[in-house]
């Protein structure tokens, strides 16, 4: 652990009155409306919602990809202006470089601070180390499964020992095995580093499984509909998933996001015509059915 | 559940058992040469027979030119003058030795060593530039469109007039005949860089100079060297057809030539000069791009 660039624990991303448009040829789209988030340092948060509702366009601008309209983030009180190693990121698409092994990929964050190689080195086997992978240093990322590759995402993004850590939906290209297994894993380096966490997905049982505070967000435009404290105790065991505490948190950021769901679909449904699809509603509403 | 596990049980105990009765006997005995070489055929049996089968293909073709030739077959193409193998493998053997020949192909070399590597020096940093920046995209790109669809042979008489000296001319069009096929290619392959992978380079600290350097440029590599293998061929053509209009020189100078002095047998030593070198140099550029791009090795 020693290798591993030692900060103090802070990370304090702060969202206040975000909005987020883009213009298209009916003027401009709104993405994402008048949303405040906060992450305290080292805290986990999760956001979840609809697909389409702007979670994702929310983490882009905490990473620094997009600029919002209107509103400010900021990470530590400093406006974040663009992207930085200071918020390390995961993608659901892994993006790692095929063209470098996985040791050079973890080294990438340092050898772009100027760390000399052989100190760079030693910090990527510790590192792959840590996630299990110090056999695979060697091989590029083509031959690694899923659930390797996105360990190598995840440590890549921890080497440079960023303030806080962003994930976007980063397990969900995995079956439901390894996902288990990797929601393990970034727990536990989670805890050992002590990073603050924003983590999107579209996967409830993952948000509660994960997160010490779970954001609920409302269909395009999106903003937040809920914000759900996750009290469960730490550390979690996959045997938690059947606790009633679990199941009541479940029932509830379902209903919520059920709502949100067919708000979405069902402009997307009046939009496309049902009724040219022959399909009956006997008289009932689309909610209603569904 | 229960009747895959059943289904499952003997597949998967099977093998453990015969592992276990015949796992010592290899670990004590090495497998004689015998049993390795049927081995090593059983693995290789596909490539073995491709192999057989393309040197009969080429013998086959050998006999029927062969024959064409010794019966001076005229069944709409001529073939009454047309050399037979064993007169062009006369005219080789004569030819190795003869020190005008050797000549011949070094220039040749040489002309395609420079100006193919001239349009790889301005052809893929042009490219890369134009790929990344926008602005000398739209100021280089619309001249480059109107020129690329002019053959590299229609540029002899032109290249006459601006170069000084024959050779350089020549070594202008097989420049120009290579040049577009690279330059086109490695603007393909950076507008194909996936945008994820800037962006994660970008959020683990690096600069448009590294990002450049680390990403965009192995990004585009592939196609890259696609542009080189194309721009190598291409080169040859140029090449061959400037030598034939304005040459003293080179292979394709030697191959008219040999036709204007009524030796047969050397236009199809020429012929098959120019292939071969044609097949090295692409091979070299294979070779060089398993080399530089050691993750796409199979």
């Amino acid at each position: 652990m020693s290798e591993i660039p030692a900060k103090a624990p802070q990370g304090h991303i702060e969202v206040r009155s975000f909005s987020l448009s883009y213009d298209s040829i009916e003027g401009p789209v709104q993405a994402v409306t008048d949303t405040q988030i906060h992450v305290k340092p080292g805290e986990f948060v999760s956001i979840v919602g609809p697909s389409g509702c702007g979670k994702s366009t929310l983490l882009n601008a905490v990473a620094g990809f997009l600029k919002p309209t209107t509103g400010i983030v900021t990470v530590d009180g400093e406006r974040v202006g663009g992207p930085s190693a200071e918020r390390g990121m995961v993608f659901q698409q892994y993006s790692l470089f095929p063209w470098k092994t996985v040791r050079e990929n973890v080294e990438f964050g340092l050898k772009m601070r100027g760390m000399p190689r052989s100190q760079r080195e030693r910090a990527a086997r510790t590192l792959l180390g840590l996630a299990g992978l110090e056999a695979f240093e060697k091989h590029y990322p083509e031959k690694l499964s899923g659930g390797m590759k996105q360990r190598v995402g995840i440590v890549r993004a921890l080497a440079t020992g960023p303030k806080v850590l962003l994930l976007d939906e980063p397990f969900g290209a995995l079956d439901a095995q390894t996902r288990v297994i990797m929601q393990q894993i970034l727990t536990n380096m989670w805890q050992r580093l002590k990073i603050s966490v924003l983590f999107v997905t579209h996967d409830i049982d993952e948000a509660i499984f994960l997160s010490d505070r779970v954001y609920c967000m409302t269909a395009r435009p999106g903003s937040i509909k809920a914000e759900i404290p996750i009290p469960l105790e730490r550390p979690r065991q996959q045997s938690m998933m059947m606790s009633s505490e679990f199941l009541a948190l479940r029932r509830g950021l379902m209903s919520l996001i059920r709502e949100e769901s067919l708000k979405a679909m069902g402009g997307e449904i009046n939009d496309l015509g049902m009724r040219g699809l022959n399909i009956e509603l006997h008289g009932q509403s689309l909610a209603e059915v569904l | 559940m229960s009747s895959p596990a059943i289904l499952r049980h003997p597949e998967d105990s099977m093998p453990a058992t015969a592992i276990a009765e015949t796992g010592p006997g290899p670990v004590a005995t090495p497998p004689s040469f015998g049993t390795l070489a049927l081995r090593w055929y059983r693995l290789n049996r596909s490539g073995l027979r491709a192999i057989a089968i393309g040197i009969t293909s080429l013998l086959a073709f050998l006999l029927v030119w062969h024959l064409l030739t010794t019966y001076r077959v005229v069944f709409f193409v001529r073939f009454t003058n047309v050399p037979s193998p064993l007169a062009v493998y006369a005219s080789f053997t004569k030819a190795i030795h003869d020190p005008k020949f050797l000549m011949h192909i070094l220039l040749s070399c040489r002309r395609i060593l420079v100006g193919f590597s001239l349009a790889a020096i301005v052809g893929v940093p042009l490219g890369l530039v134009m790929g990344r920046f926008k602005l000398v995209h739209e100021i280089i790109f619309p001249v480059a469109e109107v020129l690329r669809p002019i053959p590299a042979i229609a540029w002899v008489p032109m290249a006459i007039m601006l170069w000084p000296t024959n050779e350089q001319s020549i070594v202008y069009i097989t420049f120009l005949g290579s040049f577009f096929p690279i330059l086109v290619n490695t603007l393909h392959g950076m507008t194909l860089v996936d945008p994820v992978l800037v962006r994660a380079a970008q959020c683990l600290g690096a600069r448009e100079r590294s990002i450049f350097r680390e990403v965009y440029y192995p990004a585009s590599l592939p196609h890259i060297f696609t542009g080189l293998t194309v721009g190598m061929g291409v080169a040859w053509v140029s090449l061959i057809a400037a030598e034939m209009i304005s040459g003293q020189y080179g292979i394709g100078y030697f191959t008219w030539e040999a036709y204007s002095l009524v030796q047969y047998a050397d236009i199809a030593l020429g012929m098959i000069a120019i292939g071969v070198l044609g097949l090295g140099s692409s091979l070299l550029i294979r070779g060089a791009g398993q080399l530089v791009m050691p993750w796409r090795a199979k």
